[in-house]
């Protein structure tokens, strides 16, 4: 499967399997739910891409900071956030990551240094240059990792977050998640160099491009940028080949792609590919995966009931949050 | 005492922050080595050095949105933006980061960000580097909008700014940064959020801010000849607006003429007159008039650019009708 299969182990990979498959049912039991009308607003799958968020999470720690996109039910996930408040924040719920304020689109937990949610296609990079700028002066040694897919190459904030970030020599890690759809619009009516992680190289950063539908591969690729970084080397980029196995939200026919297209990427899926390999070398019995679905599975129903029994934000607290409270005291 | 300019009292309330917080910096374009571009912050590059005072590319949402970022990360990063017209290629970090990130999360994200951008017309800089956004940026809550006239506040106001856990927008009216007064003491200072009576009168409040300060205390004296005793109001800070101010001063003179050195047409001017229609109407014995510039960008010609300003003899001449008896035929709707 990989170059890199020997710095894993059984364990470690059963632990990445389970870690896809959480996200993998969460989200689908999300669609469920949407259907029922508990989860409204957008709801963007990461449906396909999960071996991204769970392999560039093994590289960080808890010191280090983390952006994604309004895809990133599975990045918070794989960083940490429990079950629970991630589901009761798509409930709308008070005691959701984001106090029922932000949904889907925008979860955060700033004690795992989990900065969201960005809806703003771009809008986070800056941000992310900021808070590794902050971590540089202040000697923190921390890592920022931000995460954005192909559609975001073509904002300026991108450019301009890559010069800044090289220019300033950044502890910084950027993972563009190339689904090859930006939204509805194929990369190659977007870009005129569709070689995303050439753009980045040409701001002199360290790039590079894999597969991202091969977790240990993922795992194996950040762990490298990050150590480099750590070691004073400046901000790195990898470019990671994925597909979005469904509609880019909850309202979309897919008129813009055919189904063998589809169906072609399912096969390559970063749950199948695992599970054949540990199967194929007798990593993995069955018994052990039937295991790891039921526990997926019993988190996922405890998160629901847990959410669905949660309280809503009273509206007396409407305009909470708007500004820091002062004490009048 | 010795006279300081607006332009001196802005570089000292920035450089003190830099020597008392190790958390401060200053980013923009153009702040170090060129000194400023309206020479704010010359000599402090050679003071604090280039880790402190850092010259951004031309790239304002990359900078701007940096600075965020930065505050997010525990600094207190004091951003400037060579003028107000180039903050619109950094609105989306303004208004969809800086200003939502504390409430989109439940209260989780503080960003004690200060942006400081010049602004305003008089120099003949055509309709890209004259404007006066401020009630713009006065419409978006989470933001913080302070707008200082005299040189006490541009002295005194960025250390209420630092000190304030959210994102503070400072403006600067290029008009204003040669003006020279003495410096006050920092005590008779008023807290960031508090409009300022700078003159106190009975006949009428002339309400204004920033650039149309010293024009509305022209107008306030001249008027004082002709026997009209004006009061001024200096807001200072758009948002939160200091409504309690504005309608005790109304409730005293019965009569509100609003200086704005923007557009009226959704402006700035128009939520201050509404606050007044709103909340004390029953005060006023004359309708409420406002100086406002001219519906156009701002032209570069000085005849034309100068016709599309509040002017001193303008304020005057509004001032003088509201006193007289209520004629509703002299009132042009447009």
């Amino acid at each position: 499967m990989s170059n890199n299969k020997l710095h894993v182990n059984r364990i470690h990979l059963h632990f990445l399997l389970k870690q896809m498959i959480r996200i993998r049912r969460f989200e689908e039991r999300c669609v469920t739910l949407y259907n029922e009308e508990k989860i409204r607003g957008f709801l963007h799958l990461y449906n396909g891409e999960e071996a991204i968020a769970v392999g560039v999470m093994q590289a960080l720690t808890a010191q280090d900071a983390v952006l994604a996109t309004y895809r990133e039910h599975g990045h918070a996930l794989a960083r940490g956030l429990s079950m629970d408040i991630v589901m009761a924040e798509m409930f709308g719920k008070a005691s959701g990551c984001s106090g029922g304020r932000g949904g889907s689109m925008h979860l955060f937990d700033s004690s795992q240094r989990f900065y969201g949610g960005s809806a703003i296609v771009a809008g986070a990079l800056p941000i992310a240059v900021g808070i590794a700028l902050a971590d540089k002066m202040l000697q923190n040694q921390a890592v920022t990792c931000c995460f954005f897919g192909d559609g975001a190459v073509a904002e300026g904030e991108f450019h301009e977050s890559l010069n800044l970030a090289k220019l300033w020599q950044l502890p910084i890690l950027f993972i563009c998640e190339n689904n090859l759809y930006a939204m509805g619009t194929a990369l190659e009516l977007e870009q005129s160099n569709q070689k995303i992680h050439l753009k980045a190289a040409s701001y002199g950063l360290a790039s590079q491009v894999i597969d991202g539908m091969n977790v240990v591969d993922v795992e194996a690729a950040a762990k490298l940028a990050c150590s480099a970084i750590r070691n004073g080397a400046g901000p790195h980029f990898i470019e990671c080949q994925t597909y979005r196995f469904r509609g880019h939200s909850m309202f979309d026919t897919q008129l813009y792609r055919n189904n063998d297209e589809v169906e072609q990427w399912k096969k390559k899926g970063p749950l199948i590919q695992l599970t054949q390999w540990l199967k194929d070398n007798h990593q993995i019995e069955s018994d052990e995966l039937q295991a790891i679905e039921l526990a997926v599975d019993k988190e996922i129903d405890a998160a629901v009931r847990s959410a669905d029994a949660a309280e809503i934000e009273p509206v007396e607290n409407l305009l909470k949050h708007v500004y820091t409270e002062v004490s009048h005291g | 005492m010795d006279k300081i300019t607006f332009r001196e009292a802005s570089r000292a309330g920035i450089a003190e922050a830099l020597k008392d917080d190790s958390r401060v910096f200053l980013i923009g374009e153009d702040v170090g080595r060129y000194g400023g571009c309206y020479a704010v912050s010359k000599g402090l590059l050679d003071s604090f050095g280039a880790q402190r005072i850092i010259d951004a590319p031309l790239a304002e949402a990359g900078f701007v949105g940096a600075g965020i970022g930065a505050a997010i990360g525990g600094m207190r990063p004091i951003v400037e933006i060579m003028t107000v017209n180039f903050s619109l290629l950094a609105l989306d970090q303004i208004i969809n980061n800086a200003a939502t990130l504390r409430h989109m999360s439940g209260g989780q994200i503080s960003v004690p960000v200060v942006i400081r951008m010049s602004c305003g017309a008089g120099k003949q800089l055509a309709a890209q580097h004259s404007h006066s956004f401020e009630g713009l940026y006065a419409h978006i809550p989470g933001l913080k909008v302070l707008y200082p006239g005299t040189i006490g506040d541009a002295r005194y106001m960025l250390k209420m700014a630092l000190d304030d856990p959210d994102p503070v927008i400072i403006f600067e009216h290029v008009m204003l940064y040669n003006m020279e007064a003495e410096l006050p003491e920092k005590q008779t200072i008023a807290p960031m959020e508090k409009a300022v009576i700078r003159r106190t009168g009975h006949d009428l409040s002339i309400i204004t801010w920033g650039g149309c300060l010293y024009k509305a205390m022209d107008a306030a004296e001249q008027l004082k000849t002709l026997g009209i005793d004006a009061e001024v109001v200096d807001l200072r800070c758009l948002r939160p607006l200091d409504r309690v101010t504005i309608l005790d001063s109304v409730r005293r003179t019965h009569k509100a003429l609003i200086v704005d050195e923007s557009w009226k047409s959704g402006g700035m001017s128009a939520e201050v007159s509404a606050t007044i229609a709103e909340l004390g109407l029953w005060y006023l014995d004359a309708p409420i008039n406002r100086v406002c510039s001219a519906e156009v960008p701002i032209p570069y010609a000085y005849h034309l650019e100068q016709a599309s300003l509040p002017q001193v003899a303008q304020i005057i001449a509004v001032a003088k009708q509201m006193m007289e008896p209520f004629n509703a035929s002299i009132r042009d709707p447009l």
